[in-house]
């Protein structure tokens, strides 16, 4: 297998800050934002609550656009939501709830135009890659948590994005259904080969999935603190010893932000 | 091995189960005994406190609604009230929807229409009824605009509500597949405002009832509004009685079949929160 270093950038953040209409620069968001992401690689980004993670998603997304500086995919300049990037939110809200399962799917496959035979075939394709053969019928209000992410995860990657951007699409499920959907989550990468970028404030599912975890500074004017490279063995053992050394390195280097207290969850 | 025996005390906590069937009698049950306790004191009122001439007996109004169903006035004033409201409900519940669903996400919609919506609100149809008549004069077309304008507002502004409400999730989730302005209308606005549109539209019948008696008393001849103000003239209390008593029970009819009908068709668009 090729090293990751070798492969070229496929998302470049150059000295890109945010901050929202009407704020004075003091207030930016992120500020002198830098980093990449390499095709297929599975980048998470962790930080203190409020430092902007979500932000940098939305950025990347292109439901936000960034007030100074430049986003990059292969080397064009970032403009607006686009096929090439597919979101998967945070919680249910973003479902339609009036459409079952498979319908939701296809919505999105419809709107790009895919013909209605291939819209069904593909969005049954990755329903059951991710676990809903049997379910598709379903509503949203029938549906567990759980199942209800497996969704979303499907409706995003039906889309056949080359970039999955994941916005703690995990935070609101109970502990075992979240640890369930992250090695399953792995799996899918590993199959799919598509380059994930993955905003979490849970250090062990970081450590679990990423790559190299991005840490962010505590906000206001956030930008990136450490990157670290994860590279163990996957699958990955929650309670091997190397884990546990990589979970305190980036457990520290969140702690050791200025003024923050121990504590940093949401 | 350890046997972890918690039965015995489960069962202790479970509530005895009865049957569904039995529960929903005995909601029924506790309604009839509620109507008949009003029933009672209405009866007492009209033998007890007041003269049962300017009160009559519950026994004296159905008489009299017997009667009047015998000789059809009572089938022809309600019908022709429930008429001007299904037409005005109809015409302005459409209008409603779709002006609500313009002017909730259409900027230049909102722009051009939201400060009339915020200016009529406070003009109640009533108000209309003298305009109405002296334009429309006091046939059928008078009573179905104010039916009309009375829904308009209610089922717009709840619409605009609906609209105003959809979670932006649901717009980016459409806008990362390339979604134009008009497919997130269409795919995404419109079937998450449904429900509020209906609910609105739930509000609305009440408003055209209420609109609908209010129009007929000051211009027509015939409904139940006319009813009740032409047999003021004879002082006959026990048609006033059966005109007020159908009003209400019309009224309770039409809301449970339309949320009968928004339960059967429309469920699926109430969502969850």
């Amino acid at each position: 297998m090729e090293s990751p270093a070798d492969t070229p950038e496929l998302v470049t953040f150059s000295n890109v800050a945010f901050r929202h209409s009407l704020m004075p620069a003091s207030n930016d968001v992120v500020r002198d934002l830098n980093f990449g992401i390499r095709d297929g690689e599975f980048v998470c980004v962790v930080g203190p609550s409020g430092c902007g993670k979500t932000t940098v998603l939305n950025l990347l997304a292109g439901f936000e656009r960034p007030t100074a500086g430049s986003i990059l995919i292969s080397g064009t300049s970032l403009q607006g939501p686009g096929a090439d990037r597919g979101v998967v939110f945070q919680g249910d809200a973003s479902l339609y709830h009036w459409l079952s399962a498979i319908e939701n799917v296809e919505l999105g496959l419809k709107i790009a135009r895919v013909p209605h035979a291939e819209c069904r075939r593909r969005a049954m394709e990755f329903l059951q890659l991710v676990g809903l053969k049997g379910e598709e019928d379903k509503l949203p209000a029938q549906l567990s948590g759980g199942m209800k992410q497996r969704v979303n995860i499907a409706r995003a990657l039906a889309g056949q994005a080359r970039i999955m951007l994941m916005d703690e699409p995990f935070g609101q499920l109970d502990a075992q259904t979240r640890v369930t959907l992250q090695d399953e989550l792995s799996q899918i990468w590993a199959r799919t080969k598509r380059t994930i970028f993955f905003v979490t404030h849970d250090i062990a599912e970081a450590v679990s999935l990423a790559d190299r975890i991005i840490v962010m500074r505590r906000g206001p004017r956030s930008n990136v603190r450490d990157i670290i490279t994860c590279d163990l063995a996957r699958p990955r053992d929650r309670g091997d010893a190397a884990f546990g050394r990589l979970y305190n390195l980036v457990s520290r280097a969140i702690a050791n932000e200025p003024g923050l207290l121990p504590r940093y969850d949401a | 091995m350890t046997r972890v025996d918690a039965t015995p005390l489960n069962d202790e906590v479970r509530p005895v189960r009865r049957p569904e069937s039995f529960s929903k009698f005995v909601r029924v049950l506790k309604t009839a005994l509620a109507i008949l306790g009003g029933v009672l004191v209405w009866q007492f009122t009209s033998t007890v406190l007041v003269s049962n001439i300017l009160f009559p007996t519950p026994g004296a109004t159905f008489q009299e609604a017997l009667r009047m169903a015998a000789n059809g006035e009572l089938f022809s004033d309600a019908g022709a009230s429930l008429a001007r409201i299904a037409v005005g409900f109809v015409i302005g519940s459409a209008i409603g929807v779709m002006l609500g669903l313009a002017a909730g996400y259409f900027e230049i919609a909102r722009l051009a229409v939201g400060p009339y919506l915020q200016f009529f609100r406070f003009v109640p149809p009533i108000a209309w009824i003298s305009p109405a008549i002296i334009w429309f004069g006091i046939g059928e077309t008078s009573k179905i605009f104010i039916i009309v304008y009375g829904t308009v507002f209610v089922v717009a502004l709840s619409t605009i509500a609906g609209v105003t409400s959809v979670h932006k999730d649901k717009i980016r989730a459409a806008m990362m597949f390339g979604a134009t302005n008009w497919q997130i209308f269409a795919m995404v606005i419109v079937p998450s405002t449904v429900y509020h549109s209906l609910t609105g539209m739930r509000l609305a019948m009440g408003i055209a009832f209420m609109t609908v008696v209010a129009a007929e008393m000051l211009g027509a001849e015939s409904g139940l509004g006319y009813l009740i103000l032409s047999s003021r003239l004879w002082m006959a209390t026990d048609r006033i009685f059966v005109g007020i008593i159908v009003l209400g029970l019309l009224g309770l009819l039409t809301d449970r079949i339309l949320s009968a009908l928004i339960e059967r068709f429309a469920a699926k668009y109430r969502g969850y929160s």
